[in-house]
């Protein structure tokens, strides 16, 4: 398998996040849907053999069983469709059981996505649904939220390595600023420093710019086997490594508060598979659910060495116009995370680059993209590694 | 040989409603788990015993939670912290009795055990803890 495609892109489709008033998540789950069948003239709707979609909550919209709601609304009827949860890394899973599928020799074309309805709720309520995704007995029962993991974290980096609450803020500022040149990202507008850091507190050190948005947003992919990519699209894109691990459902028994193992093993089996090394990477979406996030993935990823996650947002290493560009969409942080659509909208970003159509965000000459989704607080991660054709 | 208790989250909050901080101990490899698992993830091995342990320990990492769940509202803002027990065993919890910064990474701190009476069989329905200086 080394360095060769598992699969190829040959479209992709993400629908307009932010708070989508007066839509279900099945409807904007169709939107996204439409524009992968708008790119690729191709395609068709009858050439989708299975559909396996990332959906985190039923509590939003008292709607479980999301395989079949979405292939019935989106005109996939009657083709197997199946819902895939890992929490914020639910759609990460999608694409690699999708992945799975076309190399089993079953299906020729699939469809993998993801959808999250949330701002129907209330904040409160959103953070109920989201500390799902953490252990209950051990840590939602004794008054842990979810920003709370991550803050432990934080605390942790900082402690270990000096990482700075300055340093949080920066990842906010950059993401906020790449949100800005996306015309799908829920925030669209850029934030200074002094505005990150002086936001109210959501869980010490975390602030509220440290956080990621509670967002309505869809996403999916068309994928089918190389060889036949090219009947489909002159620019398809390859997927050449995939890799998914899991970690103790609670973060203290871990033993490194400062790193995701998951996310190490997964990258690890993701690179060795693609036969490249970090360095090899030229853009990147990465999991900011929290600045920290986004730090630790640095370090995860190899990016850089752990503890110096800090300093390479610092000295601007991951902008649009450093060496690495990490999270050109905005991330998590400004277009937005709706939860289930997440590790697919990541893809969607990538394939975006890859091809050439990322317009004001676009990295010049980018060959090889890097994913990388995270379920909770680490208990899952997902990486994936994509090849320009 | 005495009937071991089960090794269920069910019975762990039993002992903690004795005040006692309890984890299971695998006999053929002597990993200890708290909580409790049903399997050894280090050998797989199902044979476990209780074992006591002692309820104090070092703060390795902490927040101070502003925006809280709503039944924890009316105490917000708290601090949260994760310590390091004996066996290089350790469990996160609320820490109260401390200015919040007068925390510091590295401190000792007890575990104190809350005395409300539950039903510990009716779910979800367990006694809390919390960490206090030592
Ligand atoms: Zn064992």
């Amino acid at each position: 398998m080394k360095g060769k495609p598992l699969v190829s892109i040959i479209s992709a489709g993400l629908s307009k996040f932010g708070k989508l008033e007066g839509l279900y998540g099945r409807e904007i789950f169709a939107e996204a849907v439409k524009e992968a069948f708008d790119r690729c003239p191709n395609l068709n709707p009858k050439d989708i053999q299975a559909l396996f979609v990332g959906h985190m909550g039923e509590s939003y919209e008292h709607q479980g069983h999301t395989g079949a709601t979405l292939a019935d609304w989106t005109g996939l009827l009657h083709i197997p469709a199946t819902r895939t949860e890992t929490a914020c890394a639910s759609s990460g899973a999608a694409l690699r059981i999708g992945i799975f599928s076309i190399l089993s020799g079953l299906y020729d074309v699939v469809m993998v996505g993801g959808v999250e309805k949330m701002t129907n709720r209330t904040t409160p309520e959103v953070t109920e649904f989201l500390a799902m995704a953490s252990d209950f007995p051990f840590e939602q029962w004794h008054g842990i939220t979810f920003p709370g993991l991550y803050a432990l974290m934080a605390t942790a980096h900082m402690h270990k390595y000096g990482t700075t609450e300055e340093q949080l803020a920066m990842v906010a500022v950059k993401n906020h600023h790449n949100g800005f040149l996306n015309p799908k990202a829920h925030m669209q507008k850029e934030v200074t420093l002094e505005k990150a850091l002086s936001s109210r507190v959501i869980a010490w050190p975390l602030k509220l710019y440290d956080c990621s948005l509670i967002t309505d947003g869809a996403s999916c992919l068309v994928l089918t086997k190389p060889e036949l990519a090219k009947k489909y699209t002159d620019t398809p894109v390859q997927i050449i490594g995939t890799g998914q691990a899991s970690d103790s459902i609670g973060i203290y028994e871990r033993e490194s508060f400062t790193s995701l193992i998951a996310a190490k093993l997964a990258a690890k089996q993701a690179y060795q598979m693609a036969d490249v090394t970090p360095k090899d990477i030229d853009v990147a979406e990465v999991h900011d659910c929290f600045t920290i996030a986004e730090i630790i993935a640095y370090e995860d990823l190899g990016f850089c060495k752990p503890g110096e996650g800090g300093r390479l947002i610092e000295n601007g290493e991951t902008t649009l116009e450093g060496s690495l560009p990490v999270n050109t969409s905005g991330g998590l942080k400004a277009k937005g995370h709706p939860v289930g659509a997440t590790g697919t909208a990541q893809a969607y970003e990538i394939y975006l680059q890859l091809t050439g159509q990322a317009e004001k965000r676009q990295v010049e000459n980018a060959e090889i993209g890097l994913t990388h989704n995270v379920g909770g607080s680490g208990a899952t991660a997902a990486v994936h590694i994509f090849r320009r054709e | 040989m005495s009937e071991e208790k089960p090794f269920t989250i069910e019975q762990f909050y039993k002992y903690i409603s004795q005040g006692k901080l309890m984890g299971g101990k695998c006999k053929k490899c002597g990993t200890i788990y708290l909580p409790p698992r049903p399997v050894c993830t280090k050998c797989h091995s199902k044979d476990f015993e209780w074992i006591e342990i002692q309820p104090k320990g070092k703060l390795l990492t902490y927040t101070i939670i502003h925006v809280a769940p709503v039944q924890f509202q009316s105490m917000a803002p708290y601090a949260v912290g994760i310590i390091q027990l004996e066996n290089g065993l350790k469990i996160p919890g609320i820490i109260k009795n401390v200015e919040h910064d007068k925390i510091k990474i590295g401190m000792e701190l007890k575990v104190v055990f809350e005395k409300t009476p539950v039903n510990v069989s009716q779910w979800p329905q367990w006694p809390r803890y919390y960490f206090k200086p030592a």
